[in-house]
């Protein structure tokens, strides 16, 4: 055994002197061996690579969830919808109420910390005109509440007001995407078609169209739909728009599930329908639409608390007024989207888990290979090692030399990493599940990188130290 | 005050079970400007000697005094300083890294003292002035012939003005004449006042120098004798 390494922190002076040229020498070694490091570099570089890659993977589905997560109401609705009776309360089923308009009044009235109540009758519908029919995702009666509470903008004509409610007029309010099956998409027909003042048959019951919502789309499509407009003539430019209007449909399906929306006032809704059963079909409650009591029955309540901070304050309210108004039969559950933003939390933080768990494995598989390429060159280098220490190396010297070399190696290999990393996503995201681009953070390259570094500095000091530590005058007689 | 004053030193290796007395109770003084061969056959400590006054090794037990400073109990970094500042190497195998050209093997020792670009690059030029390797700066060793290879070795060796140098039979792997001609290098360096330590199992090339010590079974063998010294020094 040598004597113990001096301290690295030393004589500074001639180490930052000495430092360039260790890794002049260093690159020197490394191009000797252009092969071998390469080969040696690509573990780093698998590793670093998909490090960034899946960063970006994941940072893309955090912000596309995000999107979405506000696209349907943001994270003070709160849904009540109705439930089966708890077991101890089965023998009660007759006469459960479910959830009625009375509910709405009853909120109204005596839960403060709600600001905004918007009823829904939903209806399995099919809606044709035209000549053509189509099964809009959402066909309800609702209140002119819902436009807020749904973040709905009317982009044509208006939403129907309290008197086409009152009066139960048949008059309806659309979205795209009903437009687009029925009448054609402007990318189809060549221009926006308004169907205003149309006639829609929901059910085979005729309904004038009085609004139409925005076309709703994620950031993402927007902006490649901006793009496409800004730069190239008008044929590519339609060609490319049709193309990208396919892509939305499969892919960001909350944004096309949003524009296949029917709207029609509640008490047309409940007139004409007598709708009010849950969609969700349960046979448990009552058969007849009415319920025990035969007030308008309603598929579900949507509610806006006045401040997510208060959220848990005004659940209890909540729960208090409906427990008072269905005479303490607990049929009705609350759905927040706060599970949904938890559920996107995990996700991600899974994805991030797992995924570095897999970029640090490949890492460290590289930083092995660092190691072993390191070993085998100080045993091929015995004899210059021994030269240096006999004109005036220190053990340190030596040590600093293949620490660097070794860290050079993982440098290269990071920045290498870095620049494979751009490709990959690019890669990834042409054949991704999701319609979320990618985003490379710079946070990412630099912790993705800084992790090459380290690695290299830890595969070096192994070999660093036993270069160090070779005898100079048995490094000198070796063959 | 003698350059090196070496007091009773001994140097013990274990191989296995059997210990070597590699050297047993040398006592020597060298005088700074000698030109001074060290001559045994091998195996007879003469190596195990030149290593301790080359600051490549601890004796056992014994002093070791070099310019003053006493290094029978330094660190190895201690002893890396001194090797680099104070101690030239001339080998056997001349000993150029195979790597770097000729330029650069010369810089090797300045590169761990610290001296800056500009300096090491015009001392090592006047080296190899010295020994008339100037030409051949930016050739690869592989590129010169053993000769010149070991003129390079030699220029290595005095670039860092070291008070001593050590030869470890620098004629050993040369034809005789090359051989011939790097000891009259060595001859030339030593009136120019270098103090030069020759180590050598031929007596013929002991006999350039004017003091000779032998080592035998690691102890010195004879008084030394004067009188050997060649008489066309």
């Amino acid at each position: 055994m040598a004597a113990p390494l001096p301290g690295l922190a030393a004589d500074s002076r001639r180490y930052s002197s000495q430092l360039g040229i260790t890794l002049l020498n260093g690159l020197r070694e490394i191009w000797a061996h252009k092969f071998r490091s390469l080969l040696t570099m690509l573990g780093i570089i698998l590793g670093v690579a998909s490090l960034v890659a899946m960063s970006a993977l994941v940072a893309g589905m955090e912000k596309g969830a995000k999107e979405a997560l506000v696209a349907i109401g943001g994270l003070e609705k709160v849904r009540v919808e109705p439930q089966d009776l708890p077991i101890e309360q089965r023998y009660l089923t007759e006469q459960a109420v479910g959830i009625t308009i009375n509910d709405v009044y009853a909120l109204e009235q005596s839960a403060p910390l709600v600001s905004r109540i918007s009823p829904e009758m939903r209806l399995s519908a099919t809606v044709s005109a035209h000549g053509k029919r189509f099964r809009p995702w959402v066909c309800s009666g609702v209140w002119s509440t819902a436009l807020e509470m749904s973040e709905h903008e009317i982009e044509h004509g208006r939403m129907f007001n309290e008197l086409d409610d009152e009066m139960a007029r048949s008059v309806c309010v659309i979205g795209t995407a009903t437009r687009d099956e029925l009448w054609g998409s402007p990318e189809k027909a060549g221009r926006e078609i308004i169907p205003i003042g149309e006639t829609l048959y929901v059910n085979g019951m005729p309904f004038t169209i009085i609004g139409m919502f925005k076309h709703y789309v994620s950031e993402q499509d927007r902006k490649a739909r901006e793009l496409a407009k800004t730069q190239g003539e008008p044929k590519k430019q339609e060609a490319r728009v049709s193309r990208d209007r396919g892509r939305g449909k499969r892919g960001n399906f909350i944004f096309y599930l949003k524009n296949a929306t029917v709207y029609i006032p509640l008490n047309t809704m409940w007139m004409k329908f007598r709708s009010g059963l849950s969609y969700a079909g349960f046979s448990s409650t009552s058969s007849s639409p009415g319920g025990a009591t035969g007030d308008p029955r309603l598929s579900d309540l949507e509610l806006k608390v006045a401040s997510v901070d208060l959220l848990t304050e005004a659940l209890q309210q909540i729960r208090n007024v409906l427990m008072s108004t269905h005479r303490g039969i607990e049929d009705f559950s609350f759905r927040t989207q706060e599970d949904w933003a938890d559920q996107i939390k995990t996700f991600v933080r899974n994805a991030r888990l797992s995924g570095g768990l897999i970029a640090g494995i490949s890492l460290l598989v590289g930083g092995i290979g660092i190691m072993n390429i390191m070993l085998a060159s100080i045993s091929e280098r015995v004899r210059e090692i021994g030269i240096r220490k006999s004109v005036g190396a220190s053990t340190g010297d030596i040590f600093i030399q293949i620490l660097v070399e070794s860290v050079v190696i993982a440098m290269l290999g990071g920045l290498a990493g870095l620049g494979t990393s751009f490709a990959l996503v690019r890669m990834l995201s042409s054949f991704s599940p999701t319609e979320n681009a990618p985003i490379i953070s710079g946070l990412a390259l630099t912790v993705a990188f800084s992790f090459s570094v380290l690695v290299g500095v830890l595969a070096g000091l192994f070999p660093a130290v036993k270069a160090a530590r070779l005898n100079p005058i048995q490094a000198l007689r070796y063959e | 005050m003698p350059l090196v004053e070496l007091r009773n030193v001994t140097k013990l290796y274990r191989l296995g079970e059997e210990e070597i007395r590699a050297l047993d109770d040398v006592s020597l003084d060298i005088a700074e400007g000698e030109f001074i061969s060290i001559i045994g056959p091998s195996g007879s400590g003469k190596s195990t000697l030149m290593h301790i006054l080359g600051c490549l090794d601890s004796p056992t037990s014994g002093t070791v005094e070099l310019d003053g400073v006493h290094i029978q109990n330094a660190s190895s970094r201690q002893l890396a300083a001194i090797r680099n500042r104070k101690i030239g190497f001339v080998f056997q195998f001349f000993n150029l890294l195979p790597k770097l050209n000729v330029m650069q093997n010369v810089e090797l020792p300045m590169i761990y003292s610290g001296i800056s670009a500009r300096d090491r690059r015009q001392r090592a030029q006047a080296a190899l002035e010295a020994v008339d390797l100037a030409n051949r700066a930016r050739h690869r060793p592989s590129q010169l012939s053993g000769g010149q290879q070991q003129r390079a070795a030699i220029a290595r060796a005095l670039v860092n003005h070291p008070r001593i140098v050590f030869a470890d039979e620098p004629t050993g792997n040369l034809d005789s004449q090359t051989g011939e001609a790097i000891l009259q290098l060595f001859r030339k360096l030593s009136r120019e006042g270098r103090t030069i330590v020759l180590v050598t199992h031929d007596p013929q090339i002991a006999a350039v120098t004017p003091r000779r010590i032998e080592i035998r079974d690691g102890k010195i063998a004879e008084k030394e004798d004067v009188s050997l010294a060649s008489s066309d020094l």
